[in-house]
């Protein structure tokens, strides 16, 4: 249980210049506390805060000096009184002498430990760097003081993770403040040193990495170049996704007021056989299976595990290849890192030799790992070498796992730079991004980065544990609020808004968007909105009409010379709708006709249809309007005749269910038909039978899609 | 903006990317034999998602294939054939195509299950169709119902079709269609009633596809001439009837070796092809063919979701965007409970007791999280407003240089985004400009996607196109960021704490570069690696499915192993030697041996252990185990006597006597286990 229990000093500066950012430091440091009392809740931690005037710390009483460092709480199990002195954090009104508080920490956690016990010893350590450093009793220079703190850092297994908030920006930093970042700095190059600047109150909270993970090696041994040739490395995580913790089902039926009651809820769940609802069918009976086309195919996990890849384990080279082969979007998962092994000077130096010529030249390796012996499957992946900035760390590769090409899926996409001009950005519009791109920046020259991932915190853990220690509290407590040092993960930094509002807004002006109605909104959120679900389905049906409705930009941009069967409709009324010669209107309405006796005659089972339907309604209206009734009276009297109780009856049955009859005098003065005609056309035939529904193919293919989902 | 005018521009893109794109299958380097005919297929027809109707810019909307496989059984496809793929192994022209197809069903069957097939011979002798025609046989799975049906491949038809060589004479027989003084056309025949088969689904969600296979160029040849005009008129024009009405048709034309086969005779009338199309018509075609037979199941299409996002930007302006799964892992599929006696699918019950009690409950509608040795409870309704930050979908937040990306900052496989003009207007204009500023600029977008919750980065891919097609699509990459909550630092963990790091000197890093100059993969492409776990299950999986008798799962060949012969080769061997001689040393193999001699010898418990596993073994044999299991008499034994059958079988020694016999039992139960189902498979 204690096995990785760490003892630990929060330490922070409370002078006068870090008053305005006092409630985001006890934050993260409470921040820090919370998520102890949740991942390592035996962790021990002491309070202290440094800048104040009075002392109070044993160093001060034993030995005198360290006068503005007062202990706030001494080192003890995490609990939440510590979280409601760091509520209500006292100001501090002296300069802040932060080597003088990282003395006092490192006695506190000797003390606390015991002479010579090792142990996990952790110091935290929050200022602004603004306090001058005051000089050392002996005649030591400050960088001597640094040397020889890190030395005793080091001898004592002390870790000391510094945070320096850098609130002043800009180019004219006081002298004071150079002097302790030139001394931080050579803190930083220290294996167990971590020294952050920040300038930010988002990257402040992220600074201090709040769960303390001790990483496992996924894999140690070869890395092979050649069968010959290989290097000793250790392979670990670089990054894994921290999660929202699982919650356990909870009973309520558990005994009341029982103390020791665990109220978990057990899972049990029976195998039915389909047929016999009450036959259990016990797991040694059961059998995996797998799909096969629209088969089950059993596969028991004797025979998988007999059959299946057996694989070696190890690390192999396939081969080096330009940087730009491996593009950022193919990476799959997480990032490991490759090191090579602690203490191994020849894999060291090999490794140093490699990675150099690799970034040399611009290359990457291109590898086969099996991180476990018998692992069931293999990856390929790309080692990319990074080269660290001090000396006294060795030269490594981060990896990334590549697809195979069963995972890639390659659709075409219209290229952008052919697309019609009415979709390509304007000269000015492209200015306008151009300056957006270019200034909306998170990263400028002289700013820390703003949203760098190692030091911005996930918003919704940090929020999950906030409400966790609230309902703890209270029950009824409410979910918190977003942290609003955590804003600027979600919504765009209001002070850079502002630097760049003319941009923006300018950006904003250049183009104008148009949110269109959503045609069949059914698909994407489709068990979502089951209501939206009918509205839909009602559009589609009106769609045939709107077939119809073509306007005339689009009708004069095609040059359309002859009626297609892939779109008669529009085809044919792009060709009504030629000027430039006479001959068009009879044209179309000659090859229209044609077509809707072909379609017919190619009909099969009536697929032809619907397609045929439309074609006649637009004939009929095209008619009308271009005063042609009897080109289509024709037709209908012809189509009447060959049909009606014929091999197309249904179609004809189809016509006199729309009601689609002879052009009548009113409607074309040319007509020979008057309107009492036309409606005895249509009830020529008697009663109008119930046309039998031509089963709609889309709705079969829904209906499998949804059993295919529900499979 | 006119919707129309997109429409059939669209829909013109669209008709020419659908010719060349299915050619497209060495899009990918060179290694053409990696290519699968299959794999563009997917680029085309994919996506079987929810999101069916959505008319977007991409042709990748349809969902499954219908799909006749037309097959001409003249006496001319029982000629010889070289066939290239399999070592200029002869057979027939007859047997290459129903290997072919075969293939093709199989790869069909896994990895597009709802695709459906029919099989048609032509020139046959039996006629077999729902339309009676001469010369036209519908092949069928023994026990299929529907006569005049498209069907999902199964293993069955699989089966029966694959053995259809040895009973071919006997059942259907061939016989030239065509003959001087009979009007009888079996291709028209054929055609016809392969519309007749399609004529189930719309064109919209469903695409029609004849693969028609022959070696014949000019089917009418020996027609009566005072037919032949008629025939080839009628015969092309049914031809166009069916791609009129959106039905694709695909020739396969094989060479004969004296003569070849000229596509202009006959063929290109029949598909509509333009000049230039016919000119690389044959090469692409005898390339496609010889991939779809030598091809292995390579891919799995499992249903990758399309989504549809919007991408707000500060001051309100918001455009609307489709997300598509370009790179997913494959999976080897859903698995479901059978009952091993009759195979029937199991259905599951979930139940919940209360571990204190072991009263039945409900669906437990309450969490807990343990906190301070004290359980927190949430309903269900708190957790999920915890996760509800924003109502914005997708943020953009800023933009940042290329550099800041790091190789590690990644979770996840990346999604690709594509402008969606039909939801807001104006968005490809919007998206494009950003898009180029981008590139243009090499920066890239941060944005927070507020149905994750995690940050991204949005990077623009320019367009990279060779001379078959697209290699990347043009758009905006999402790669998932880590938090700092994710991040470890590694680097650091093993540093020196008093000097620095050994650093290569110059020479050193010469030696790497000349050996890594001679390692290169010139055109390294993922698409060359195929998942040998994948391929393996498949094998299995089929090999189960169609109960074949020659259960030979010979290793497929594993496309991750590096090419070892080739860097034992003597020119890249010196090399790495003089790279391994100047980083490690001349005598590295010697040292390395002396170490390993002495790590050999091992530690003293590691000597210990190896002792008492020698006298385990020596003791080993004075007890029959088996027997001693069967009749329960294991817990007769000593605890020490026990060691002897664990240590034996290297298994845990710790434990409790009980935990110790169970131990032994479960091994021996297993592994006898082990051997029944073997022997019975």
């Amino acid at each position: 249980m204690a096995r990785n229990k760490e003892t630990a000093v929060i330490l922070l500066d409370v002078s006068p210049s870090m008053h305005p950012y006092l409630k985001h430091v006890a934050r993260a440091a409470s921040t820090l506390v919370q998520r102890k009392m949740i991942f390592s809740k035996y962790d021990e931690v002491g309070l202290v805060i440094f800048g104040v005037s009075e002392a109070s710390n044993e160093l001060y009483e034993e030995l005198g000096g360290y006068e503005h460092v007062s202990v706030l709480r001494h080192i003890q199990v995490v609990d939440d009184d510590i979280l409601k002195i760091l509520d209500d954090l006292p100001e501090g009104s002296e300069l802040g002498d932060y080597l003088d508080a990282i003395v006092v920490g490192m006695d506190m956690l000797i003390k606390k430990a015991g002479p010579g016990k090792k142990g996990n010893k952790h110091i935290f350590l929050i200022t602004d760097g603004e306090s001058f450093v005051k000089d050392s009793a002996e005649d030591e220079t400050k960088e001597d003081q640094v040397d020889k703190l890190a030395v005793q850092l080091t001898e004592h297994g002390m870790k000391l993770d510094a945070v320096v908030m850098r609130t002043k920006r800009g180019p004219n930093k006081s002298k004071v403040r150079t002097e302790n970042e030139f001394l931080l700095k050579r803190f930083a190059g220290r294996p167990q040193v971590e020294v952050a600047f920040v300038d930010s109150p988002t990257s402040l909270l992220g600074a201090i990495k709040p769960r303390n993970v001790t990483p496992v090696t996924l894999y140690r041994g070869d890395l092979e170049l050649t069968p010959n040739m290989t290097m000793k490395v250790w392979v670990y995580k670089k990054v894994s996704e921290e999660r929202l913790p699982t919650l356990k089902k909870y009973s309520d039926k558990a005994p009341r007021g029982v103390p020791h009651a665990s109220h978990e809820v057990k899972m049990d769940i029976e195998y039915k056989s389909t047929e016999d609802p009450d036959k259990t069918v016990p797991p040694d009976q059961r059998t995996k299976a797998y799909r096969y086309g629209p088969q089950l195919v059993p596969i028991s996990s004797v025979v998988e595990d007999a059959l299946k890849l057996k694989t070696e384990k190890g690390v192999k080279l396939i081969g080096f290849t330009d940087t730009t082969n491996v593009s950022r979007h193919y990476y799959m998962k997480e990032s490991n890192i490759f090191i090579p092994e602690p203490g191994n000077m020849k894999s060291i130096v090999a490794m140093s030799a490699l990675a150099r010529a690799m970034k040399e030249l611009n290359k990457v390796a291109i590898v086969r790992c099996v991180w476990r012996q018998g692992q069931s499957g293999v990856v390929i992946g790309v080692l990319t070498p990074y080269i660290p900035m001090e000396e006294n760390f060795p030269v490594g590769f981060y990896f990334n796992i590549l697809p195979f090409m069963e995972d890639a899926r390659e659709f075409p996409f219209t290229s952008l730079d052919t697309l019609p001009s009415n979709m390509q950005p304007s000269v000015s519009q492209q200015e306008a991004a151009d300056n957006f791109v270019k200034l909306f920046d998170l990263a400028p020259k002289d700013h820390e980065e703003r949203l760098l991932p190692e030091r911005t915190l996930n918003p919704i853990l940090q929020r999950w544990y906030c409400y966790l220690h609230n309902k703890h509290m209270n029950a009824g407590a409410e979910v918190p609020p977003l942290d609003d040092a955590l804003r600027p993960v979600v919504e765009p930094d209001q002070e850079l808004l502002t630097e760049n509002e003319f941009i923006i807004k300018r950006f904003n002006n250049q183009f104008t968007l148009k949110v269109n109605e959503e045609k069949g909104k059914r698909s994407s959120q489709f068990w979502k909105e089951k209501e939206l679900d009918e509205n839909a389905r009602g559009e589609e049906d009106s769609a045939m009409d709107d077939v119809s409705q073509i306007s005339f930009d689009s009708l004069t941009a095609r040059r359309v010379s002859e009626v297609g069967s892939i779109q008669p409709v529009q085809d044919f009324e792009a060709m009504l709708a030629r000027r430039d010669s006479d001959e068009w209107v009879p044209k179309a309405i000659r090859e229209m006709k044609k077509l809707i006796v072909d379609l017919l005659d190619s009909a099969y089972k009536g697929n032809t249809y619907d397609k045929s339907m439309a074609c006649l309604t637009a004939l009929r209206k095209g008619c009308v309007e271009q005063g042609e009734p009897s080109e289509f009276n024709c037709l209908l009297r012809d189509l009447g005749n060959k049909c009606c109780g014929k091999r197309h009856n249904d179609f004809w049955d189809l016509v006199l269910d729309r009601r689609l009859t002879l052009i009548n005098k009113d409607e074309a003065p040319d007509s020979d038909v008057s309107e009492e005609e036309a409606l005895a056309f249509l009830n020529r035939e008697g009663p109008i039978k119930a046309a039998e529904e031509p089963v709609e193919e889309e709705e079969i293919d829904e209906m499998e899609a949804l059993l295919g989902e529900a499979v | 903006m006119n919707t129309s005018i997109l429409a059939s521009w669209k829909r013109r893109s669209q008709r020419r990317g659908a010719f060349f794109s299915r050619d497209s299958q060495i899009l990918r380097g060179k290694m053409s034999s990696f290519m699968s005919y299959d794999r563009d297929e997917s680029s085309l027809f994919d996506d079987d998602d929810e999101d069916q109707e959505r008319d977007s810019l991409l042709d990748a909307d349809v969902g499954r294939e219908l799909l006749i496989y037309m097959i001409d059984a003249s006496p001319e496809m029982f000629l010889p054939f070289k066939n290239e793929v399999e070592d200029g192994e002869e057979e027939t022209y007859f047997n290459a195509v129903v290997k072919a197809v075969t293939k093709d069903m199989k790869t069909r069957i896994i990895s597009r299950d709802r695709d459906e097939v029919a099989i048609c011979f032509f020139n046959t002798r039996v006629k077999k169709n729902f339309q009676e025609s001469e010369g036209v046989f519908v092949f069928q799975a023994s026990d299929q119902a529907n006569q005049d049906e498209l069907c999902q491949p199964t293993a069955r038809l699989i089966k029966d079709f694959s053995n259809i060589s040895e009973t071919f004479d006997k059942d259907i027989g061939s016989k030239a269609g065509v003959t001087p003084g009979s009007r009888e056309n079996p291709l028209y025949n054929a055609l016809w009633i392969a519309q007749g088969l399609l004529r189930k689904g719309s064109v919209k969600n469903s695409s029609k596809r004849i693969l028609l296979f022959t070696n014949v160029d000019y089917p009418f040849s020996d027609a009566d001439p005072a037919f032949k005009k008629d025939m080839r008129r009628t015969t092309v024009q049914r031809a166009r009837d069916a791609q009129d009405l959106g039905i694709v048709i695909d020739c396969f034309p094989l060479s004969k070796q004296d003569k070849g086969f000229d596509i202009g005779t006959f063929y290109a009338d029949m598909v509509d092809m333009s000049e230039e199309e016919k000119e690389n018509f044959m090469a692409i075609a005898s390339d496609r063919f010889e991939s779809m037979v030598s091809q292995m199941q390579k891919r799995l299409f499992k249903k990758r979701t399309v989504r549809r996002l919007t991408l707000t930007v500060p001051q309100g302006m918001k455009l609307a965007l489709q997300s598509f799964a370009l790179f997913r892992p494959a999976t080897p599929g859903t698995t479901a409970w059978v009952d091993s006696f009759d195979n029937k699918l199991l259905k599951s019950e979930r139940s919940f007791l209360c571990s204190d009690t072991g009263a039945l409950l409900s669906e437990p509608l309450q969490r807990f999280q343990e906190y301070k040795s004290e359980k927190v409870c949430f309903s269900l309704n708190e957790v999920a407003e915890v996760r509800k930050i924003t109502e914005t979908q997708l943020q953009l937040l800023g933009f940042k240089p290329l550099e800041c990306l790091q190789e590690y900052h990644n979770l996840r496989p990346s999604t690709f985004l594509y402008p969606d003009e039909e939801r807001i207007t104006g968005s490809t204009s919007a998206f494009v400009a950003l898009y180029r500023a981008m590139l243009c600029y090499k920066k890239y977008g941060v944005a927070f996607l507020g149905s994750n919750c995690r940050m991204v980065a949005l990077v623009a891919q320019a367009e990279v196109s060779n001379e078959i097609g697209q290699v990347e699509p043009p758009g905006i990459h999402m790669i998932y960021l880590p938090y700092s909550d994710d991040i470890r630092h590694i680097e650091k963990m093993h540093g020196s704490v008093e000097n620095t790091m050994p650093q290569a000197s110059n020479e050193q890093i010469e030696k790497a570069t000349a050996m890594i100059k001679k390692l290169d993969l010139k055109d390294f492409t993922y698409a060359n690696y195929s998942n040998p776990a994948l391929q393996r299950h498949y094998a299995i999986l089929e090999a189960v499915a169609l109960k074949e008798d020659d259960f030979e799962l010979a290793d497929p060949k594993d496309d991750t192993l590096p090419p070892e012969e080739q860097m034992q080769k003597l020119a890249i061997a010196q090399l790495v030697k003089a790279f391994k001689d100047s980083v490690y040393g001349p005598d590295h193999d010697l040292e390395e041996q002396e170490l390993a001699t002495l790590k050999a010898k091992g530690s003293a418990t590691a000597q210990k252990r190896k002792a008492a596993e020698e006298m385990a073994g020596n003791d080993y044999d004075k007890y029959d185990w088996n027997e001693l299991a069967d009749k329960g008499k294991l817990k007769d034994l000593t605890i020490s006597d026990l060691k002897i059958y664990l240590l034996k079988h290297k298994l845990q020694v710790t434990g409790k006597k009980d935990i110790l016999i169970n131990r032994i039992l479960t091994q021996m139960g297993k592994s006898k286990e082990v051997r029944i189902r073997l022997k019975r498979g």
